[in-house]
């Protein structure tokens, strides 16, 4: 199929309606509105619902009683707006509903601003709602990558029957690059026994409710169902890209923006005989584990270097996780100016003077 | 590689500047990424957009050593001038910058006095497309002939194309043109 040059966030929408998806509930925010926009009209085009509703919590409660009726539902928004979803997502998850939720990130606390951001790590991976939860968590890197992520999310979420997050960010949302779409699928709303819909006398009454309630002594099995749920995620859907980790003393982990200008600043420091390298998550959640098993048994690297543009570092904390303090990490952030491969690998020389 | 960073004020069409160049090179079957930035405002705030294109694998999307700076204001090359490659060719809309200004000697300075043009053919919203000719007519990165059709072809894809882009596109280019 040809390329076509679409924008991030509307690459993204397009790919959710070609995985089925024909339902979306949301509220506009930068950066984030392209996609509500385009599914306002698209939307009607494939036969599907599209609502905007009158605020972010509408939305996400709306996806969660689409999703219990076996639609495959959408909603996204960005930074402010991710906080107001966290009650449903927390619903989403007590109840075992699969839907796919996307975090447009953008800079700052509070309102913050419109502009690119990637502070919303510990939110995304922890969780920001309430009650023992954790959901996989996609983090595309381009415009290519959004749909690529976008088009398997609905079926990762009905493997499990839990939501997917995807964090994109102001930058991989709003730039256009050439992109291959997918085929066009329907989704058949009655694929699982769980969904509600009208049910005929005598039938089975089906129920969407807090999952333990599922279980006929009270829900004693449940937390061992979950422990076996979150593992099966961690084991089997943890994702990452190694660039020209095999030889590197240094090796940044970034994702999204951030690890594409991290793959410039590659390309650079390899030109002065630096040895860089990069990891890079796909899933947040699950942290790639395996991909630092495989990194420390190498025994070339000599530190980590997080690269994200926010101020504290966030994922430092996974990358220490997963490296279980054996080997140094450091954080480079940048906040208000957009992330720079020639500031990057201006750190690391410095860096390398230290280890 | 080569990095272009299209910029001044919303409402001027430097994005669609940008797309349609970016277009091109998508045509031309080149990898390409368009990033842009703007504030709140529709219309009177800074607006501008980086562009990459190359035949290998583009990484990071922003442009900290563009090639070309097509400016509309004079707020842009207050932004950008600084980030110019050296010997880059940096486009002025001389009609809405001061005559006295200063720029750096080891870059190409092409003045096209755009909104001037656009009055004159009667195309008050062509400021854009005058500039993008200027652009193709100044870099010898661009062929003018390519250029245009590129951007016709972009406009018909879209199912509007103006008959008065042509003219617009032709003047940019031959005032470029006249001060190589």
């Amino acid at each position: 199929m040809a390329k076509v040059l679409m924008k991030g966030n509307e690459a993204l929408a397009e790919s959710c309606l070609r995985a089925g998806c024909r339902f979306f509930s949301g509220y506009p925010i930068t950066p984030q509105t392209e996609i509500l926009e385009y599914l306002c009209w698209r939307m009607d085009e494939v036969g599907g619902d599209c609502v905007q509703t009158e605020s972010e919590l509408a939305g996400v409660n709306m996806l969660l009683g689409a999703a219990a009726g076996g639609m495959r539902a959408l909603t996204t928004t960005a930074g402010p707006g991710f906080s107001l979803k966290q009650e449903g997502i927390s619903y989403l998850c007590g109840s075992d509903l699969p839907a796919v939720i996307v975090d447009v990130q953008r800079i700052g606390d509070a309102l913050g601003d419109i502009f690119m951001g990637q502070g919303d790590y510990w939110q995304l991976t922890r969780g920001g709602g309430h009650g023992d939860y954790r959901t996989i968590v996609l983090a595309p890197e381009s415009v290519q990558e959004s749909v690529d992520l976008a088009y398997g999310a609905f079926d990762l979420a009905e493997k499990y029957r839990h939501p997917v997050l995807i964090a994109t960010d102001a930058t991989i949302g709003q730039m256009i690059e050439p992109v291959e779409l997918p085929p066009m699928t329907e989704h058949d709303v009655d694929t699982y026994d769980w969904a509600l819909k009208p049910r005929e006398e005598g039938e089975p009454q089906r129920a969407i409710w807090n999952r333990y309630w599922d279980w006929e002594d009270g829900g004693r099995k449940y937390p061992a169902y979950c422990l076996e749920k979150y593992g099966k995620m961690e084991a089997e859907e943890q994702r990452w890209e190694c660039v020209q980790t095999e030889d590197a003393e240094i090796v940044m982990v970034a994702y999204g923006t951030s690890a594409r200008v991290a793959k410039s600043a590659i390309a650079i420091a390899r030109k002065e005989g630096i040895k860089l390298g990069l990891l890079r998550p796909i899933t947040l959640w699950p942290f790639p584990q395996k991909a630092f098993d495989e990194l420390e048994a190498g025994g070339k690297v000599k530190a980590i270097l997080d690269v994200e543009r926010n101020i504290l570092g966030q994922m430092k904390d996974d990358i220490v996780l997963a490296t279980g303090n054996r080997i140094p990490v450091e954080f480079y952030g940048e906040y208000w100016d957009n992330m720079n491969e020639f500031k990057i690998v201006e750190y690391v020389k410095e860096m390398l003077g230290r280890y | 590689m080569i990095e272009i960073i299209c910029s001044g004020i919303g409402g001027q069409g430097v994005l669609v500047a940008g797309m349609v160049l970016a277009d091109i090179a998508m045509e031309d079957g080149k990898n390409v990424s368009w990033y842009p930035s703007y504030g709140f405002e529709m219309r009177g705030g800074a607006a501008n957009c980086e562009v990459k294109i190359g035949d290998e694998d583009l990484q990071s999307p922003y442009c900290y050593e563009p090639d070309i700076l097509l400016t509309m204001s004079e707020s842009a090359i207050d932004s950008f001038e600084e980030r110019l490659k050296p010997g880059g060719v940096l486009l002025v809309n001389s009609s809405l910058v001061n005559p006295d200004r200063k720029y750096r000697d080891d870059i190409k300075v092409i003045k096209v006095p755009a909104t001037d043009i656009a009055n004159k053919l009667d195309n008050h919203r062509g400021t854009n497309i005058i500039m993008l000719g200027a652009l193709a007519g100044a870099s010898d990165l661009y062929d003018v002939d390519h250029v245009r059709d590129g951007m016709n072809h972009y406009f018909e894809k879209k199912g509007k194309n103006n008959p008065k882009n042509v003219a617009a596109f032709d003047a940019g280019a031959e005032a470029a043109a006249q001060q190589i």
